[in-house]
């Protein structure tokens, strides 16, 4: 069992000013060096030395990466904002809220001071099995702890569970996958650009981490397009504790209608597998139909197909059925009708 | 650098995860060196094949034109089970060395097709052919001993022509059993660990260094396999066995490629005009073996 001690283990820090800087020491150190954006996910880890790389390099001495600046089409957030920032900047309240509403719920105040969107996305997965460092499928090794008859698994996955049932833990994740959001690269090839939903990968794909970044790769910015800019906006996250906790699961969508009807839509949940979820199958279920409690009903149906409880999970089936029929029907509906 | 990858369970106790995945490399190198190994030998410095003594003219004039070497239920057992295998093997190792997709779902199902094929194998060869033609006997012990000694230029008779698989062939069936085999086996107990459609999902079905033993096992017969592999396409695309991997598409080989190579004495043929009675006692006929 890992013990969290006060001392940090030894490994060589860098503190690069710069992109390239960065870069550089990344592709030079390759799978030795650890990224570290706020800190909140790394210390844990180097702390209980479950990770130990001989390298880190921090990112917070970058300016780069900092900074929400308006663009020819929407809005590009530095990975190295913080949370706090993006929440209360302007151009992100006024234009794409979702994102700021989602932002707003991670964690406590004092983490998102320090905490970034970077680093909100890239975060690695809560599962306590893996974070103990025991020797699970995520940790490289050959079982899931969790994924057992008496395995502590209620906050795990429900969909798309491959080997291993650990969840992605990001608030701002869905938000950003809503609004159609992409993901800047810089990878040793030149930079790359990604779709928001197309950043983050299961345990069918690699079982040992929770996005595509490669050693030598680095986040840089979000682009978030102005497509959905003043889109009727929905977010809601449930967890055990109304501050300071991961969601259990949490919904984000970006609707347009007209005359009642929803012309478009852009819907994401999280917490529900290994990857935030796009809801593709709803989104175009949903498409032409009038944006209330019982269209809402049919997708939250639609989302939960092939849903797989574990043993003390299966509250997230109703639980997800319902985030979705409210982002789409609203709240005002209090019963389900099943 | 160890050759297993080690981890601490829950109890403490130091358990095996894995082999280390270099062993990929070391495999694929190793068949890699072999081939061309193999490959300048055969071009710069192997002689002639001498057997010892010849076939008759009689013989060979009874000889079909076309020798039956391999059934159809045999030939679609052995294509089944390369798609199979490489299926396997390119799911179970491309994701290793960076290419990364679904692989599981797909491992899991040609795992499935491997062990249905093997099975039915076992049963085939054990009951409706000739079940010890792939095992070495005394005279491919002996001929191999003459073999060698002509290698080392020591005085030796030649060997006799091969019966229908020459011993080399019998060895790689050997070792392909026991790298299979293993790969099965554990492959089959793995599925215990993953969601299948076949039983219910049993983590514990094992104790942690039971399942460290059998993931390092299957993974040793994994990458025994590419070498393995490597091996046996390299003899089935060389030129001087094309009527062999010929005979394993098409069912026979030629008349001139089997009295060169084979002894009819040791692998006989039926021939259409042939029957037990009529053969005069001179050459056992009549044992057409479909392997």
């Amino acid at each position: 069992m890992a013990v969290i001690r006060d001392v940090m283990p030894a490994f060589d820090l860098f503190q690069p000013s710069s992109i390239a800087d960065a870069q550089k020491l990344l592709q030079q150190h390759g799978a030795d060096a650890w990224v570290m954006a706020g800190g909140l996910d790394s210390f844990d880890w180097l702390k209980d030395r479950i990770k130990r790389p001989k390298v880190l390099v921090d990112l917070s001495g970058i300016e780069e990466l900092k900074g929400v600046r308006a663009t020819s089409d929407g809005i590009e957030i530095g990975a190295m904002t913080t949370l706090t920032e993006v929440v209360n900047n302007p151009l992100v309240k006024q234009h794409y809220g979702l994102l700021a509403q989602g932002a707003e719920l991670a964690a406590s105040p004092q983490i998102r001071n320090q905490g970034t969107l970077g680093g909100n996305v890239t975060q690695d997965a809560r599962c306590w099995y893996y974070r103990a460092g025991w020797p699970c499928y995520r940790a490289g090794g050959n079982i899931c702890y969790a994924d057992t008859p008496e395995g502590r698994n209620r906050e795990h996955a429900i969909l798309h569970a491959d080997r291993c049932v650990a969840v992605n833990p990001s608030d701002s994740a869905p938000a950003l996958i809503a609004l159609d959001a992409k993901f800047v690269l810089r990878t040793p090839k030149g930079e790359r650009i990604v779709d928001a939903e197309n950043y983050f990968i299961g345990p069918e794909i690699d079982i040992t981490r929770l996005h595509i970044l490669q050693p030598g790769d680095l986040l840089t910015s979000i682009r978030i397009p102005s497509a959905w800019a003043g889109a009727k906006f929905y977010f809601e996250k449930v967890r055990d504790r109304n501050v300071w906790d991961f969601p259990l699961l949490n919904v984000a969508s970006a609707m347009f209608v007209s005359n009642g009807s929803i012309e478009r839509m852009r819907i994401a949940v999280n917490g529900a597998a290994a990857r935030p979820l796009r809801l593709k199958a709803v989104e175009d279920a949903v498409r032409g139909k009038p944006a209330n409690a019982a269209t809402g009903e049919m997708a939250g149906k639609l989302a939960v197909q092939g849903a797989v409880p574990l043993q003390f999970n299966a509250y997230k089936i109703p639980l997800m059925r319902n985030l979705v029929k409210r982002a789409i029907g609203g709240v005002e509906e209090p019963t389900w009708a099943s | 650098m160890g050759f297993l990858e080690w981890a601490t369970s829950p109890w403490g106790q130091r358990v095996p995860i894995h082999i280390a995945w270099f062993l990929i490399w070391v495999a694929a190198i190793a068949g890699l060196l072999f081939l061309m190994v193999h490959a300048s030998y055969v071009r710069y410095f192997a002689k002639r094949k001498e057997f010892a003594g010849s076939n008759s003219p009689l013989l060979a004039a009874r000889i079909p034109e076309h020798v039956p070497r391999h059934s159809l239920t045999a030939r679609l057992f052995h294509w089944i089970m390369a798609a199979a295998m490489f299926t396997l093997l390119f799911t179970a190792f491309l994701p290793k060395v960076g290419v990364q997709f679904d692989w599981v779902t797909y491992h899991w199902i040609a795992g499935s097709v491997l062990t249905v094929s093997i099975l039915f194998h076992i049963i085939h060869a054990s009951f409706f052919m000739d079940f010890w033609s792939i095992w070495p006997d005394s005279i491919d012990l002996r001929d191999a001993a003459r073999r060698i000694r002509r290698f080392l230029g020591k005085p030796a008779p030649p060997p006799d022509r091969f019966a229908k698989y020459p011993l080399e062939n019998k060895l790689y069936h050997g070792a392909i059993i026991a790298a299979g085999l293993s790969a099965i086996v554990t492959g089959v107990f793995m599925m215990f660990r993953v969601r299948t459609i076949f039983f219910p999902r049993n983590p514990y079905l094992f104790g942690d260094m039971t399942w460290g033993m059998m993931y390092v096992l299957h993974g040793l017969a994994g990458v025994g396999l590419i070498a393995l592999i490597m091996v046996h396409v390299y003899f089935g695309l060389r030129p001087e066995k094309r009527p062999i991997t010929k005979s394993m598409i098409f069912g026979s080989m030629s008349r001139d490629f089997y009295l060169q190579e084979h002894d009819p004495t040791r692998w006989p043929v039926e021939t259409p005009s042939s029957s037990p009675k009529n053969s005069e006692g001179a050459e056992p006929e009549g044992l057409t073996d479909a392997g």
